[in-house]
């Protein structure tokens, strides 16, 4: 145990002086909602709100998206400090390496989220602070989901380069697909059907509905809460799992 | 000399590693005794870091077997891990902590904490000269620094055996000895015993005895005196404006063998000053220069594997 708090403390303690990633994480998404939000605000149609206010819980999930995955690459640089391999020569075990890690990605995750949702009013957007304290549940979930998988892939890399291409072509559509983006009434039949089996769809669902509340303009097309929470609980087991099994197996 | 009813600390037999097609180690077997300092030398490409890879418990061997503290690397893994500290080709810090912050979260790994930890890091760090430096970040460190703090690191936790990869690559000649005196110092105050790998032969030279390594093989293994002395007699280096001309002249005329090293002549014989007098009265209008020395590790390398230790490292 002191080992995984250890290696959660690092985690947070590298975030906290590496100021320029806590900035990126949080600004890009900031910045995308401010840009894209304002621009498609007339052309879009869906539900009851403004664009601004759809592209919210979207912008929050990206938020969690970048923090868990920059907190991840840092098992890349560690691979090239040195650093992973005194760990590994260390007596604690393969599974308190994972989860000292993959805790650390997701409580700075949490960090940035909390930040965002308290920045709801200074944006304009109407949020009522039970609607921002059930949202935690599932920012959690999300952000403990990413951080694995995040984990998974920089386990595999052997650049960062390499994560950020990942990263462009793989992580980045898959939020756009997400129901961050559009909603999937307007897409196409084949789009859909990705959407519907993207895990990603489940953690947005679960976000925006506890956001607004149960508000029936939003939820409109969407996964039940219970099913959305499922997915994105049993997805955040999977990734935990799968970054168990990958350092099991290197050797 | 050997003490035979003394466990060894580290065993290894037959060991062989491959790599898909690749052989890394084929058959090794070698034994260090407690207390020892161990030097691996070779070629980059010999096999060391896989050696040093097994016995750090981070590699299992594709044959053979090997023990530390008489335990199995593969099994006994964790077991191992409490008992051994590993310094890495790269030092094993966080760049965004300071030196004391590294050291707790080391110390933590080990299950060190509070006043024990706290004892711990001050003699640790007092002892390589770096506790007036314990609030520096690790990224303002110059390279020597960082090493002596990395070795700090490796012995935190009291370990009976340390394994050093590579430790001193890339330190100029005066923090080099700075890091070997570091290390001397853990062996004779802990009785700590120390296996390192190395391709610099001064590095080599301070170690009680040398393995070395080439191709996947053990080639030799001795105290550096004795290999020397293995090697026999004393070595001349010339520099001819035709070398293959003069090594064939050498071995017609005075019947001694002479091999063509890097473009220099180099002449094994017992008499070293009578034999230089007689190349430089015989060929003295061909020779551009001319040394006499006693044998060096490079030498033995040379003798026991018939190519420079440059080319092995090319290849």
């Amino acid at each position: 145990m002191l080992a995984v708090w250890t290696l959660w403390l690092r985690e947070l303690v590298r975030f906290y002086r590496d100021r320029h990633r806590m900035i990126g994480a949080f600004g890009q998404p900031l910045l995308f909602w401010l840009l894209i939000g304002s621009g498609f605000g007339g052309s879009f149609q869906a539900g009851g709100g403004t664009y601004l206010e759809y592209l919210y819980p979207g912008t929050l999930m990206l938020v969690l998206l970048f923090t868990a995955i920059f907190s991840t690459i840092s098992v890349v640089e560690d691979r090239r400090e040195g650093f992973l391999q005194s760990v590994l020569v260390s007596p604690i075990p393969r599974s308190g390496l994972v989860l000292g890690k993959v805790l650390g990605g997701t409580t700075m995750a949490l960090l940035q989220g909390v930040i965002f949702l308290a920045l709801a009013a200074a944006l304009g957007i109407s949020l009522r602070p039970p609607a921002a304290v059930s949202a935690l549940g599932p920012v959690f979930l999300v952000a403990f989901g990413m951080t694995g998988l995040g984990f998974c892939i920089a386990w595999r890399m052997s650049s960062t380069a390499g994560f950020h291409a990942i990263m462009n072509v793989f992580l980045m559509p898959l939020w756009l697909l997400s129901g961050a983006f559009f909603p999937r009434s307007g897409a196409p039949a084949w789009l859909g059907f990705v959407m519907e089996v993207n895990p990603m769809t489940y953690g947005m669902s679960a976000l925006r509905q506890t956001l607004s509340a149960g508000s029936s303009v939003q939820a409109e097309g969407l996964p039940s809460l219970p099913l959305s929470l499922i997915v994105t609980a049993a997805f955040a087991a999977f990734t935990f799992f799968l970054s168990m099994v990958s350092v099991r197996r290197q050797k | 000399m050997l003490l035979f009813n003394v466990t060894p600390v580290i065993e290894v037999e037959g060991l062989s590693r491959t790599y898909g097609e690749r052989t890394a180690l084929a058959g090794v077997s070698f034994a260090v005794r407690p207390g020892e300092v161990f030097g691996l030398l070779g070629p980059n490409g010999g096999g060391k870091t896989t050696l040093f890879r097994v016995l750090a418990t981070l590699l299992p061997p594709s044959q053979g077997s090997a023990r530390v503290f008489g335990m199995d690397v593969v099994r006994d893994a964790d077991a191992i891990r409490r008992r051994i500290g590993v310094v890495f080709q790269e030092p094993a810090l966080d760049r965004h902590l300071t030196v004391a912050e590294n050291l707790r979260h080391q110390g933590h790994l080990y299950g060190l904490s509070g006043r024990g930890l706290r004892a711990r890091m001050e003699e640790a760090l007092s002892r390589l000269g770096l506790w007036e430096r314990r609030d520096d970040l690790v990224s303002r460190l110059s390279g020597g620094l960082r090493r002596r703090a990395d070795l700090a690191r490796g012995a935190l936790h009291g370990p009976d055996l340390l394994l050093l990869d590579e430790a001193s690559t890339g330190l100029d000649p005066a923090a080099r000895r700075d890091f070997r005196e570091g290390l001397h110092r853990l062996r004779e105050q802990d009785g700590v015993t120390i296996l390192l790998t190395t391709h610099l032969m001064d590095e080599a030279e301070g170690c009680d005895r040398v393995a070395i390594l080439d191709g996947g093989r053990l080639v030799a293994l001795d105290s550096p005196e004795a290999l020397r002395r293995s090697v026999g007699g004393e070595v001349i280096r010339v520099q001819a404006e035709a070398p293959g001309r003069f090594q064939q002249e050498v071995r017609e005329r005075f019947g001694l063998e002479a091999q063509v090293i890097d473009g220099a002549v180099r002449v094994t014989c017992e008499d070293g000053q009578g034999v230089m007098l007689g190349l430089l009265r015989a060929f003295g209008e061909q020779i551009a220069s001319i040394t006499l020395s006693r044998p060096t590790l490079e030498d033995v390398f040379i003798a026991k594997t018939g190519h420079r230790f440059q080319e092995a490292r090319e290849s």
